[in-house]
C-alpha cells in the first residue's frame, strides 16, 4: 500500500512505530501533487519548502517521543484561511497579491497539533459557488469519472472543490473547508468523502476570509469518519478573537465514533422527499435508514415544514452579509488596485476588475435587499423565516437525536451543466442550506455509487453542539456501507 | 418588484462596482430572475415572528475596553498597493 493511501489514523500509528518518517509521508504527497495537480488544479499554491521543513520538525518531535494529534500529517488548506507568509487568494483576482501577515485560528490550531500544510486549495471565488467554476484560478477537475463516459470532466462541487479533489485523489490526507450553504458537504458527497460542518461557533472564523458571517462554518474533509473527527478535534475550540466563537469544551470526537447508534432515535424529514429526486438517491436514503435500524436505532418521521423556503431565505441573507463583508476590498489597504482618476474611480474600477460575475451578482443582490425601502421586504422578512427554520429543527430535535437526509439532489455533474441559469446552480444546496441557517452540525458520509459509478452521500444532522452523535451515526453508516470505491484519477492509481 | 436599468445603475453605484452600459441589460435580467424566484417567500406568514440575526444562540461576551494589539505599521502596510511612509496612499481626495 502506498503512503498516499493511508488514513490519518493509520499514518499516525505508522509514524509512531517508525515504519516511515514524516518527511517520507510529506514527500509522497508532494510527488502526487506534482504528478496530478497540473490536471486536477486542486491547489492554487503548493508550499513545497515549508511542507518539508514542517515534516522535519515533526520527525524531530517524533524522535523525542512527542506525538500530538496530527504530528507529521500532510493536509490541504482551503485558500480562504489566512496563512502567515503564504499567499491567500480566496479564489479571487482581487486578493491575488495578498500575503497575510497572520495565521487564522483554525490553521494555527492545526499547526499547534503538528500538521504539515502542503498548500492552498482551490475554491469558488470567495466561496460563492457549487462547482468550483467561479475560481479566478481555473476550475478543478473531479477525480471521479462516469463509467459510461470517461471523457466527461465532472465538477468536484463547491465551494471547497480543491480541498475535496485533493483528498479524494490522495494528494492530501485531509483538508480544511468552509461551509456557508453546503460548501463542505456537497463537494464531500460529489467526491466520495466525509465532510463535516460543525455547530456554528465550534470553529473560530478569525482569519477566515468572510463570505456571510452568520452562516460561515470552518470544518474538515477526510476519507473516513474517524479521520474527520481527529481533524475537527484539532480545529475546534473557543477563540476570544471571534465574538461568535462558543466557549464550550471540545469533546473527544474520535471516541464518539465508536459509540454506536443503539437506542438512538433518527428522524426522517418528509419535506426532503422532493419531487424529481432520482430514484437511486431515494433508494440509498432508505438503505441508510435500514442500516441504522439494523444497528439498533429507531427511525421516526419528522416534519421540518419550512424546508422549501430555506434556499430563497439563504439567497437574501448570504448576499446581504457578503455585500457588507466584501466592502473592504477597495484597492486601498491590500489586494489588487485598478484605476485611480479619483478615489471613487479607484474603488469602482478595482472592484469591477477584481470580482468575477458570480461575486458581482451577489454583491448587487445584497446591496439591493439592504437598500433603503427594501430592507423590511427582503432582509427582515428573511431573518424572520430563518427564525422559523431554526424552530423547525428545535421542534424536531425534541423527539429525535439526529436526522438523516440525502446530501445533494444529484451526483457530480459535468462542466457546463447547470451553468445557464444561476438558480439551477443554487438548487444544489437545497438539502444543505437549512443546517447553515439553523447553525446545527451536519456531516456528509459516502455510502454508495449511482448508476454512473459516481459517489453519493447521506447527510446526518445533529443538535447544536452534539457533533458526537453526528459522528456516532456517521460511523455506523460508514461501517454498514463499507464504501471502498476509488476515484479514477488518484495517486498510485 | 422588478428592477429597471436605473435601479441597476443605482445599486452598482452604491456597491462601488463600475458597470459598463452594455452590461446593464444582462445584469437586469439575471437579478430579476433571482428576485423573482425569491418572491416565493411572500407565501410565508411571519406575523409575530422575531427576526433571527445569527445562528449563535448565545449572549455576546463583554471584554475590557483596552488596547491589546498594534504597534507594527510595517506588518500592516506589507500588502498596501501603494504607500507613502507609514501611510496608505490614495488618489488626491481634497483639491
Amino acid at each position: 500500500m502506498s503512503l498516499t493511501d493511508l488514513t490519518i489514523v493509520r499514518a499516525r500509528d505508522g509514524l509512531r512505530a517508525k515504519e516511515f518518517s514524516a518527511v517520507d509521508l510529506t514527500m509522497a504527497h508532494l510527488h502526487a501533487i506534482e504528478a496530478l495537480n497540473p490536471r486536477l488544479n486542486a491547489f492554487i499554491t503548493v508550499s513545497h519548502a515549508r511542507a518539508v521543513d514542517r515534516a522535519r520538525v515533526a520527525d524531530a518531535a517524533l524522535a523525542a517521543g512527542e506525538q500530538r494529534a496530527l504530528t507529521g500529517i500532510p493536509l490541504a488548506i482551503k485558500d480562504l484561511f489566512c496563512t502567515e507568509g503564504v499567499r491567500t487568494t480566496a479564489g479571487s483576482k482581487i486578493l491575488g497579491p495578498f500575503v497575510p501577515p497572520y495565521e487564522s485560528t483554525v490553521t494555527a490550531n492545526l499547526l499547534r497539533d503538528g500538521a504539515v500544510f502542503l498548500g492552498k486549495a482551490n475554491l469558488d471565488e470567495f466561496a460563492m459557488g457549487s462547482s468550483n467554476m467561479t475560481s479566478a484560478y481555473g476550475p478543478v477537475e473531479n477525480p471521479w469519472k462516469r463509467k459510461q463516459d470517461e471523457t466527461a470532466v465532472l465538477v468536484p462541487g463547491g465551494s471547497s472543490g480543491g480541498s475535496a479533489a485533493a483528498v479524494a485523489a490522495r494528494l492530501a490526507m485531509g483538508a480544511t473547508g468552509t461551509d456557508t450553504g453546503g460548501s463542505i458537504r456537497q463537494p464531500a458527497s460529489f467526491c466520495g468523502l466525509v465532510g463535516v460542518k460543525p455547530t456554528y461557533g465550534r470553529c473560530s472564523r478569525w482569519g477566515v476570509v468572510a463570505f456571510a458571517s452568520s452562516l460561515d462554518h470552518p470544518g474538515p474533509f477526510a476519507r473516513t469518519v474517524r479521520d474527520s473527527a481527529i481533524l475537527l478535534g484539532s480545529m475546534a475550540g473557543h477563540d476570544p478573537r471571534d465574538s461568535t466563537s462558543a466557549n464550550v469544551a471540545v469533546p473527544d470526537f474520535e471516541a464518539a465514533c465508536a459509540r454506536g447508534v443503539k437506542g438512538l432515535r433518527i428522524g426522517v424529514p418528509k419535506e426532503y422527499r422532493s419531487d424529481g429526486m432520482p430514484a437511486e438517491i431515494e433508494a440509498l436514503w432508505q438503505q441508510g435508514l435500514d442500516w441504522l435500524r439494523q444497528a439498533g436505532a429507531e427511525v421516526v418521521d419528522v416534519s421540518l415544514p419550512h424546508t422549501k423556503h430555506g434556499l430563497a431565505t439563504y439567497y437574501i441573507v448570504a448576499p446581504a452579509e457578503a455585500s457588507s463583508n466584501l466592502a473592504r476590498y477597495d484597492g486601498v489597504r491590500f489586494g489588487a488596485r485598478d484605476g485611480g482618476e479619483d478615489l471613487r474611480d479607484l474603488y469602482e474600477r478595482t472592484r469591477a476588475e477584481g470580482f468575477g460575475p458570480e461575486v458581482r451578482r451577489r454583491i448587487l443582490i445584497g446591496t439591493y435587499v439592504l437598500s433603503a425601502g427594501y430592507y423590511d421586504a427582503y432582509y427582515l422578512k428573511a431573518q424572520k423565516i430563518r427564525a422559523l427554520i431554526l424552530k423547525d429543527f428545535t421542534d424536531a430535535f425534541a423527539g429525535v437525536d439526529a436526522l438523516l437526509t440525502p446530501t445533494t439532489p444529484s451526483a457530480a455533474f459535468a462542466r457546463g451543466e447547470n451553468m445557464d441559469d444561476p438558480i439551477k446552480m443554487y438548487l444544489n444546496d437545497l438539502f444543505t442550506v437549512p443546517a447553515n441557517l439553523a447553525g446545527v452540525p451536519a456531516a456528509s458520509v459516502p455510502v454508495g455509487l449511482d448508476a454512473n459509478g459516481l459517489p453519493l452521500g447521506l447527510q446526518v444532522i445533529g443538535k447544536p453542539f452534539d457533533e458526537e452523535t453526528v459522528f456516532a451515526v456517521s460511523a455506523a453508516l460508514e461501517q454498514a456501507a463499507g464504501f471502498s470505491a476509488l476515484p479514477t484519477i488518484r495517486a498510485g492509481g | 418588484m422588478s428592477l429597471d436599468h436605473a435601479t441597476i445603475r443605482r445599486i452598482a453605484s452604491l456597491a462601488r462596482i463600475r458597470v459598463e452600459e452594455h452590461e446593464v441589460e444582462n445584469l437586469c435580467q439575471e437579478l430579476n430572475g433571482i428576485l423573482g424566484w425569491i418572491e416565493q417567500l411572500n407565501d410565508v406568514d411571519v406575523t409575530g415572528v422575531e427576526p433571527l440575526t445569527g445562528a449563535a444562540n448565545m449572549a455576546m461576551a463583554m471584554r475590557e475596553d483596552i488596547v491589546t494589539d498594534g504597534g507594527y505599521p510595517e506588518k500592516i502596510l506589507t500588502n498596501a498597493p501603494e504607500r507613502i511612509g507609514d501611510f496608505f496612499a490614495v488618489p488626491k481626495v481634497v483639491e
